[in-house]
This record gives C-alpha cells, sequence and structure tokens, in this order.
C-alpha cells in the first residue's frame, strides 16, 4: 500500500522542472489543483456577470443595462448613453449559461477539481496521485471544455437558450430555440467536461484506495477525503449516463435520429429520466465535499472531536446509494405516471434523513467546543446556516401536492440556490483555510470577515425573498414579470433581489483583493496555521513535489482535538506517543 | 410568508395549501430551533482560553433520537400526501364538460366540442388563450403539445401540468369561485416564453350557457 507513496518523497530533491513542466503540464497534483481554482476563479465571474444580466432584466425589465451597449443587434438592443436592453432569446441564453458555468466550471471544478487534487494525497500522506499523467491530462481537457463552452458566445445564433436542464424537444430541434450551433457548441463542451470528470473520478477513487499511508484506515480518512472518495464513486456512475444522454441530443439535433422527438418515434420524457439520473447525483457530487470540509473545520475551530463520526460517514454513504432513487421528484408533473410520483416522493422523504443528521452532528460539534471564529469557521456555519435552509425548503418540494403549486416557481430557484449557491460558503471556506499550505502565505483575516459578513447578508437579501415570489406563484425562467397581473404586487421584491445580487457582487471585491493582495504579500504562513491535526498540515509549506520529506505513518484519526493524552488541544495523525499511547488511541 | 399564497379557488387547493402549511410550520419549528441552538453555541463556547473543549466524540441515544424523529415526520407527511396527490393528479371526476388544450409556442390552443358534441373533429369550436368554464362544475381538460414541453398552470387552482408533445394527458379541476385567472405557461418553451399566458374565465352557470349559447352554438350556413 505504501510502496509508490514512500517512493515519492525522493523526487522532492532530484529534479528542478522548468516554467512549462513546473506551471503548464504540470504533473505534482498541487499546481493541477491550483490550474483547476484559477479557471474556476475565472469562470466564477463569467457566471455571476451572467447572472447580473438577468437579476437586472428581471428587476427593471427591458430598460438599459449601462455599458451593455456595446454588443451588436440582435443579441442587445441600443439603448441611450451606451447602455444596451436584453431581448428574450438573449435573456434565455443568460440563464442558460449562468447555470451551466455555475455547475460544470466553478463548483465542480473548485471543489472537485481544485480540492480533490490538492487534498487527497496530502490529507491521506501520499506523495501524488496514482496517475499524475492522467491528472494533468484531466485538467487539460477541463480546460479545452471551458474554451469551448466560452466560445459559444461568439457563435452566430448565440449560445444555448433552452435552460441548463435543455428539457427536448426544445433543444432537440435548432427551429424551437433559434439556436443552432451554440447548443451544439453546449454539448459538446459537456461531453469533453465529463471525460475530464471521468478521469478525475478514477484518479481520485484509486488514490484514496491504494495510496493511503501505514495506518490510514478508511475509519480514520478525514471526512474531507471521505466526501471527495464518494463524490468520485457517484461522478464514474453517473457521469456515463449524461454522457449517453448528451450524444443522443446531438444525434437529434444533427442526424434526425429522434431518440426525444415523438414525431419521429421518440419520447421527450427519456431525455429528463436520463437527465436527472444523472442529475440528482450531480447535486450530491456538488455538496457532499462543501459538507466533508464543514465537517472538518467545525472540528478544527470548535477544538472538538467530529461529533458522530461514523455516522457523518454512513449518512454521507446513505446519501450516495439513495441518490440514485430519486431522480423522478423532478419530475412530478412531467407527466410521468402519477404512481412513480408517489413512488419518488418516498424516496426523497428519505434521503432528508440523512442530510438532517449532518446538520444536527455539526450542532453537536459546536456543543462544548472551544470556538474560534475564525474567517473560514466563519464560511463554514454560513454552509451550515444556508444548508439548513435549503434543506428545509426541499421538504416542500418532496410532497407531490405541494409541488404541483411550487414546481417551476422561484420557490424551487429560492431552494437549489441555497443548497448549491451555498456551496460557494465552503468553497470560500475551503479556500481561506488551506490557502496558507497552497500558496505559503496567510490572507488578511481583516478583509475576510467582512467578506463574510457582506457576503452573508446580501447572500439572504438575494436569495430568501425568493421563496416569497415562490409563494406567490412566480414562474422562473420569465423574462418580464409585469407581464402578469398576479405578479405585479410581487414586483418590488425582484428589485429588493436584485439590489442584494448587485451588492453580493460588489462585495466579493473584498475576496479578490485579499486573494491576490496575500498571493503576493501576505504573512508567511506557518507549516499548521491552524494548529489541525491532518496530514497536509505536517507536510513543509508549501509542500515540495513530492509532498512529505519522510512517511508520514498514522497514529489515530482526524479528530483528536482537546485530547486528555495531550497537554495542546490538538494531536496530528501521524504524532507518535508511544507503542502504549499508540494502541490506546482509535 | 405564506400571506403572498394566491386565494385559491379550486376545489382540491385547501387541501393542497393545508399541506403546505404543515411543512411551512414544522420547517419554520426545525429552523429556529437550529438557529437558535447554533448562535447559542456560538456564544457560550466562544474560546476564551479559560477552558478545554469537552473531549467527546458523539452520542449515540442523540444521534437515535435525532434520526428516529425526523424520520418519522417525514415519513407522515408522505403518507399525508398520496391521497391529494391522488386526488389531483389520478383519479380526475366523470364529468360531461372536457375541453382539449393544445399548447404551442407561444399559445394556448383551446378547443370546445362543436355540434357533433365530440372533441377533435372538424367542427370543434377554437380559441387563442382564452377558456370560459362553470362555477362548481368538475373540468376535464385534454392537455397536449404541438412542438414543444409546456406547462398549464392555474396558480389560483393549485394546478400545473407540463403539456408534452407526442401525447395528451388528463388534467381537471373545478372552480370555487367565478372570476378571471391567469393561465402563464409554467416551462421554459422558446423565447417567447415569458407572456405566454391564458385567461380562465369562471361564469356563474347561467352565464356560461348564455356564453356557450352565443360562442359555441352552431354558425348558420
Amino acid at each position: 500500500m505504501s510502496d509508490t507513496a514512500a517512493a515519492h518523497p525522493a523526487q522532492a530533491h532530484h529534479q528542478e522542472l522548468g516554467f512549462i513542466r513546473t506551471y503548464i503540464f504540470s504533473l505534482d497534483h498541487k499546481m493541477i489543483g491550483r490550474q483547476f481554482l484559477f479557471q474556476g476563479l475565472f469562470m466564477i465571474v463569467v457566471g455571476a456577470l451572467l447572472a447580473m444580466l438577468v437579476r437586472w432584466q428581471l428587476a427593471w425589465p427591458e430598460t438599459p443595462v449601462p455599458g451593455l451597449g456595446f454588443i451588436s443587434e440582435p443579441y442587445i438592443y441600443p439603448g441611450p448613453n451606451g447602455g444596451g436592453i436584453i431581448p428574450p432569446q438573449t435573456y434565455n441564453a443568460l440563464f442558460t449559461m449562468h447555470a451551466t458555468i455555475m455547475i460544470f466550471f466553478v463548483v465542480m471544478p473548485i471543489m472537485i477539481g481544485t480540492f480533490g487534487n490538492f487534498l487527497i494525497p496530502l490529507m491521506i500522506g501520499a506523495g501524488d496521485m496514482a496517475f499524475p499523467k492522467l491528472n494533468m491530462l484531466s485538467f487539460w481537457v477541463a480546460f479545452v471544455s471551458g474554451i469551448v463552452m466560452l466560445s459559444s458566445f461568439f457563435v452566430p445564433g448565440g449560445p444555448a437558450a433552452g435552460g441548463w436542464t435543455s428539457y427536448a424537444t426544445l433543444s432537440a430541434r435548432a427551429q424551437y430555440t433559434g439556436v443552432d450551433l451554440g447548443q451544439n457548441l453546449w454539448i459538446i463542451a459537456l461531453l469533453i467536461n465529463g471525460v475530464s470528470s471521468l478521469m478525475g473520478a478514477i484518479n481520485y477513487i484509486t488514490t484514496i484506495v491504494n495510496m493511503r499511508a501505514p495506518g490510514m484506515h478508511y475509519f480514520r480518512m478525514p471526512l474531507t477525503v471521505w466526501s471527495l472518495f464518494i463524490t468520485a464513486v457517484l461522478l464514474l456512475l453517473a457521469l456515463p449516463v449524461l454522457t449517453a444522454a448528451l450524444a443522443m441530443l446531438l444525434f437529434d439535433r444533427v442526424a434526425g435520429t429522434s431518440f426525444f422527438l415523438p414525431e419521429g418515434g421518440g419520447e421527450p420524457l427519456l431525455w429528463q429520466h436520463m437527465f436527472w439520473f444523472f442529475g440528482h447525483p450531480e447535486v450530491y457530487i456538488l455538496v457532499l465535499p462543501a459538507m466533508g470540509v464543514t465537517s472538518d473545520l467545525l472540528s478544527t475551530f470548535s477544538r472538538k472531536p467530529v461529533f458522530g463520526y461514523h455516522a457523518m460517514a454512513f449518512s454521507m454513504i446513505a446519501i450516495a446509494f439513495l441518490s440514485w432513487v430519486v431522480w423522478g421528484h423532478h419530475m412530478f408533473i412531467s407527466g410521468m405516471n402519477p404512481l412513480l410520483g408517489t413512488a419518488f416522493m418516498m424516496t426523497t422523504m428519505v434521503i432528508a434523513i440523512p442530510s438532517a443528521i449532518k446538520v444536527f452532528n455539526w450542532l453537536g460539534t459546536l456543543w462544548g467546543g472551544t470556538i474560534r471564529l475564525t474567517v473560514p469557521m466563519l464560511f463554514a456555519l454560513g454552509f451550515v446556516s444556508n444548508f439548513l435552509i435549503g434543506g428545509l425548503s426541499g421538504i416542500f418540494m418532496a410532497s407531490t401536492p405541494v409541488d404541483i403549486f411550487i414546481h417551476d416557481t422561484y420557490y424551487i430557484v429560492a431552494h437549489f440556490h441555497y443548497v448549491v449557491a451555498g456551496i460557494v460558503f465552503a468553497l470560500f471556506a475551503a479556500v481561506y483555510y488551506w490557502f496558507p499550505k497552497m500558496f505559503g502565505r496567510m490572507m488578511n483575516t481583516g478583509l475576510g470577515k467582512i467578506h463574510f459578513v457582506l457576503t452573508y447578508i446580501f447572500f439572504n437579501g438575494a436569495f430568501f425573498p425568493m421563496h416569497f415570489l415562490g409563494v406567490a406563484g412566480h414562474m422562473r425562467r420569465i423574462y418580464n414579470p409585469t407581464q402578469y397581473e398576479f405578479l405585479q404586487p410581487m414586483q418590488h421584491w425582484n428589485v429588493f433581489i436584485t439590489v442584494s445580487a448587485l451588492l453580493l457582487g460588489a462585495s466579493q471585491i473584498f475576496f479578490v483583493v485579499n486573494f491576490f493582495w496575500s498571493l503576493f504579500a501576505g504573512k508567511k504562513a506557518e507549516q499548521n496555521p491552524w494548529q489541525a491535526n491532518t496530514l497536509e498540515w505536517t507536510a513543509p509549506t508549501p509542500p515540495p513535489h513530492g509532498n512529505f520529506l519522510t512517511q508520514p505513518i498514522v497514529y489515530r484519526g482526524a479528530y483528536e482535538y482537546s485530547s486528555p493524552e495531550v497537554k495542546e488541544d490538538w494531536l496530528p495523525q501521524d504524532k507518535n506517543l508511544g507503542a502504549s499511547a499508540a494502541t490506546r488511541a482509535h | 410568508m405564506m400571506q403572498w399564497l394566491p386565494e385559491n379557488v379550486s376545489t382540491f387547493g385547501a387541501e393542497i395549501d393545508s399541506l403546505f402549511y404543515l411543512i411551512y410550520y414544522i420547517t419554520a419549528v426545525v429552523f429556529v430551533l437550529v438557529t437558535v441552538l447554533m448562535v447559542l453555541f456560538l456564544v457560550m463556547y466562544r474560546d476564551t482560553g479559560a477552558r478545554r473543549a469537552t473531549y467527546s466524540h458523539g452520542n449515540t441515544t442523540l444521534e437515535i433520537i435525532w434520526t428516529i424523529i425526523p424520520a418519522a415526520i417525514l415519513i407522515v407527511l408522505s403518507f399525508m400526501s398520496v391521497n391529494t396527490w391522488a386526488k389531483v393528479k389520478r383519479h380526475a371526476p366523470e364529468s360531461d364538460f372536457e375541453i382539449a388544450v393544445a399548447a404551442k409556442q407561444f399559445n394556448w390552443e383551446v378547443s370546445y366540442a362543436g355540434p357533433d358534441g365530440k372533441l377533435g373533429t372538424d367542427d370543434d369550436v377554437k380559441f387563442d388563450n382564452d377558456i370560459h368554464v362553470p362555477v362548481n362544475k368538475p373540468i376535464r381538460v385534454q392537455l397536449s403539445s404541438k412542438d414543444v414541453i409546456h406547462s398549464f398552470f392555474l396558480p389560483s387552482f393549485r394546478l400545473k401540468q407540463d403539456a408534452v408533445p407526442g401525447r395528451t394527458i388528463l388534467v381537471w379541476f373545478e372552480a370555487t369561485k367565478t372570476g378571471k385567472y391567469e393561465l402563464p405557461c409554467a416551462e421554459l418553451c422558446g423565447f417567447g416564453h415569458s407572456g405566454m399566458k391564458g385567461w380562465l374565465y369562471v361564469h356563474t352557470p347561467d352565464e356560461y350557457k348564455k356564453w356557450a349559447d352565443e360562442t359555441l352554438a352552431p354558425k348558420p350556413q
């Protein structure tokens, strides 16, 4: 098990790589992780700007957006003073690309690509990933897929405009949306992206199964590693289904196959079944790493073991299994047999149980701790607070009769932003927490706290009132809410949401400044600035190629904070307390 | 939050609303409970340097309790939902009032049976986006689509059903109050999705008969 891991440290001082091999075609998991991070951070800016345009249109429909007039007709119509008015077709493309980018090019590359790559070898005490070349390929394939996706903005007809769910038949024939090449590029980009994720998943699973340091039993692994492990398994099993569906959709569009078109003997609901068979595990693919990171951070900064470690690991395993049998809850009103609706309601209610366990165990972790409200801790708590709301609002739509009303309304939009956009809190927590190990410098605490407070306030200002709109029946994906008499009394909430969203976007300046300033001028980081137990903090800062100077040996689980065995309130996983202590400790 | 729910005017809407309220109250209690505890813990257990954290790996009894209670609540909620769901989606009542609605980019094409009393024949009387029905009578709608997926949404009736190309889906409702109700499309259906809407006019039986006699009666040849 430890052969490969033990062989790597030698590499640390036997070669000097050139610029290209160090920064571009790097085989080092840490550099690949950083590459994913920079790609993801660039894409989050794109995704956020698209969201701002969507919000502008919803608050002040068909009024010129300042500075948008440079885009030519028919994509944007010119307004006064260089402003530009968003037409309906462009609006549809904006929300389609916002969701696609945020899911496939922000949350996945950062939570899985960045932290999976950076943390798995370091946290399990390995020198690198099992397949470094495959790892490099995984990033560069993801990079190509990002380029293809972005290129669709510049083709005639504009980018895909059928929603990120791209329901057939709307997506299956160019005439229905008026988007031809853009939708094809969307499909191709996701196909390529799937290949990248698949390579990553195979690598993560192989690495975790084979390269754990001596003594790193499965049930001594940090929950971050558990979450990434389960995520990788879900990716491995779910992506082929998406790939098949996307290929069929592409064939329908370019070769006239009619898999999803009834006039050729196809079935529109087949797309939804396949898409959500991938899509629901996908939700857990997005949220599990956030849960893992949050569990680790709450424990570290409460100076207390994770409450119910085994329950936390098993609840993630339970979520992984159940995530395969809940996809139909996206389809209650799709025309699917209503009896199936009842069955999927039952499974959906069941999957809420492990999620509830996680929230209660997080509370249990805080209880009796000595809580340090560091910036990463604040963001981790922010994730818990958002996930609580997103989890509870999910119960409404799990109930089939209630879903009849709230399906396809802003209630759903509120729900999945609390869950999926809420992941951004875990993402920030992870960046603030591991930045010292990644870049060798600390991020600024003051700026970080301002960033947290503003982000938390405006996040809730932007997403909570969406529940009110949903209760009023406000449909998703409509271009102009003022076209509907029953929604006119609610329009002030759209304005409120947009103002909050714009401020939420503006608050991220504090992060950008902090990130880049700290990168070059931050305080030099110690080896273990947070006094944490996990193995990555025993490696030098930043870790060299090969990570560890000597092979770490693991004596205990990751959460021995405030253990009575030592004077300090932390006890690293690799600290040898002598033979008698090692057998006592678990 | 719930004050923004549109007034319900359908026979089954009240059942849906009571489930909606029930889940709202349950989740509100859980939300307040967890949030208060979390804030309390953050205040009570903040690191002052004077105390060492409790060294505890968990408490099996507590964990069993907070697994079983939510499980029980969720299972009860499912069973409470089953009947209402079946009533709305599975057991459409018999009725002699049946119309067809075919969705297309970006209109609701409404058909009433012509003089032959049958839907789907050449003498059907068709309207764009307007549906007229009598109050207190089950209305059956044969819902279909001619191009992409649309969704037939009557917010005031708590009714929504996708219209899927290639199949006809039976939808039903019964109005409890006369009036004029908006009928938006709730599923993204293309660039004209926003603004694809119709009106449902619910009349008293007399008014409805008057409208039907004037509008649906066979035109003189």
